[in-house]
């Protein structure tokens, strides 16, 4: 901001001053930028956001408990699995309920494939910015098709899954299931290694991408930033590690770190973690029991949601959505419906920080520095 | 190799070996898997969720809903609207007189689907709902929603079949606990 306003004082005449969005197609979905550029400099840059506002904190203090579970879906509607996750582990903390083995596997396991279409889908996005048009993207979609369908099999939605219920899931994996899913996971690394073939080593990303959009570890843990761009600036910050939710702590994983922050770094993150997602997928898939996948305390709530009253108190659930650290806070006061009902999220965080990121670089590059960062707007402005 | 252009060209082989492979491979090994709707379909999957119907019995008179109003209230975007039917004396009828659900508000959630008690709705496969005018087909009406049982077994034959034999299983047990009342003599 200081710089921005520094160069307004002297030269304003020099400052051209842009407006990015909301309809234009590098902002992923309604969201506009303010530019200011001294030729193709940028000096100053504001988000603006909240063009997609839809009332959700509202609207869900407004509804039952469990009739909230299919609104969460639409906050990040990439991977809507890790929304239902968080959701359920919020309130499941607030009523003290406890999840069978079997449905804490069956979470995992879809949270993870949640986690790798996410990830695919936004390396995708990030190439299709940079002008790599849609060939990354076209392969990406082939292979995030498959799970999708697999989705829809499973919880009956390609991307509004509402899979996720409090003190288990709704469905059952079946054996077919099972192995549809480590089908592809075993095909996966296949297509991974020609994806980075294909980009990984060539020359035009790595100049577009290296030392571009710089964040330092510093400024990136100051602003309060999670996921896969705090963790391209070297912060070991993970929070399936740091609070081991769910049964994380089971499974053997590493947590793929960057050195510079920059968009290249936030790029190979992301492919990095795909790997460890299908490491944790691959175990997970071994060591799944046999058994119930609902509480049976919960059961009757699945008939009669408006039954369903926690005692009065509060809770806080945080889970490691692929964007960062996705958290519902929730106020009960004894009814049906939440007293205040929140979300912290991830996308809208990492998001203010962009001005940091692409001061006194070109315009061009500002645009690769919002697609790595990886937002949805859907979640962003809620 | 640390030649300058290398990246690119292994890029190149990359694309061309997809380019090339697409025109042998099978759909699901990375060939061209294109379906020419409408003429061709895809798969469909059972589990597949679109917007809700009702099941009748034999003749869509048989309507296993009874209005209870449950999927009304707790539908989180409110778009089902129930009216109970009442007889001449004006007693109800245990049967919905009006079933509207607002397909413009309809998120496709299931949660109709899963609260009911009577197992007469259920999520549909049916994705062709659109119209002519903007504002034609919007809300859909009783006659429109209600399908037979034997669509039922077609669409979604695993989950139909459980319903079947659960609703047969408490038919017989309700007939052996209450034994149906004489019948009185004609005088």
């Amino acid at each position: 901001m200081e710089t921005s306003q520094a160069l307004k004082n002297t030269d304003a005449a020099q400052i051209l001053e842009i407006n990015f969005g909301p309809q234009h197609p590098s902002t992923h979905g309604v969201f506009r930028m303010t530019v200011q550029l001294e030729g193709e400099k940028i000096c100053g840059l504001k988000p603006v956001f909240g063009y997609l506002h839809r009332n959700h904190e509202q609207i869900a203090e407004n509804l039952p408990y469990a009739a909230i579970m299919a609104y969460t879906d639409r906050l990040d509607y990439v991977n809507a699995l890790a929304n239902n996750f968080g959701y359920a582990i919020t309130i499941e903390k607030l009523a003290g309920l406890e999840v069978p083995e079997r449905a804490e596997y069956v979470r995992v396991i879809m949270a993870e494939l949640a986690r790798v279409v996410n990830h695919i889908t936004v390396i995708g996005f990030m190439l299709n910015d940079l002008g790599a048009f849609f060939t990354p993207l076209l392969y990406a979609f082939r292979e995030r098709e498959r799970i999708l369908d697999l989705f829809e099999e499973i919880t009956g939605s390609r991307l509004m899954n509402n899979f996720f219920r409090f003190g288990g899931v709704k469905r059952d994996l079946t054996g077919a299931n099972l192995a549809a899913i480590q089908k592809i996971v075993s095909k996966f690394p296949a297509f991974l290694k020609e994806f980075e073939d294909l980009l990984t080593k060539n020359e035009i990303l790595c100049m577009r991408c290296q030392n571009i959009g710089i964040l330092s570890a510093e400024t990136a843990t100051n602003a309060g930033l999670t996921g896969p761009v705090l963790r391209a600036s070297g912060v070991n910050y993970d929070i399936r590690k740091v609070d081991s939710y769910s049964i994380y702590d089971r499974f053997d994983f590493k947590i793929p770190l960057g050195k510079k922050g920059d968009v290249y770094d936030r790029y190979y993150v992301r492919i990095l973690e795909i790997r460890e997602s299908l490491k944790i997928l691959d175990q997970a898939l071994a060591k799944i029991p046999q058994g119930e996948i609902m509480n049976k305390k919960a059961l009757p709530f699945l008939k009669m949601p408006r039954n369903f009253k926690p005692p009065v108190g509060e809770a806080y659930g945080r889970v490691e959505s692929p964007k960062g650290e996705l958290g519902f806070y929730v106020v009960s006061d004894g009814t049906p419906q939440p007293w205040r009902y929140h979300v912290r999220a991830p996308s809208l965080i990492n998001l203010t920080i962009l001005e940091e990121m692409c001061l006194g670089q070109k315009i061009a590059d500002a645009i690769v520095t919002l697609g790595s960062i990886d937002i949805v707007l859907g979640e962003t402005d809620r | 190799m640390n030649v300058f252009g290398w990246g690119v060209f292994k890029g190149m082989v990359v694309t061309f070996k997809n380019f090339a492979t697409s025109y042998f491979r099978k759909p699901d090994e990375g060939g061209i898997f294109t379906v020419q709707y409408p003429e061709e379909r895809g798969r469909e999957i059972e589990n597949f969720r679109n917007f809700p119907f009702l099941v009748y019995d034999e003749t869509p008179e048989k309507l296993r809903c009874v209005a209870c109003g449950i999927c009304e209230r707790e539908c989180p975007t409110k778009c089902i609207h129930i009216e109970m039917e009442t007889d001449a004396a004006g007693k109800p009828a245990r049967k919905p007189a009006v079933f509207d659900i607002d397909y413009g508000l309809c998120m496709n959630c299931g949660m109709c689907e899963e609260v009911c008690p009577f197992d007469s709705i259920f999520m549909d496969h049916a994705f062709e709902v659109t119209a002519p005018e903007r504002s034609e087909g919007l809300i859909r009406h009783k006659k429109e929603l209600s399908k037979s049982n034997g669509y039922f077994q077609k669409i979604r034959p695993a989950l139909a079949s459980a319903v079947d034999q659960k609703r047969k299983a408490a038919e017989e047990k309700k007939r052996a606990t209450v034994p149906p009342p004489a019948t009185q003599e004609p005088k």
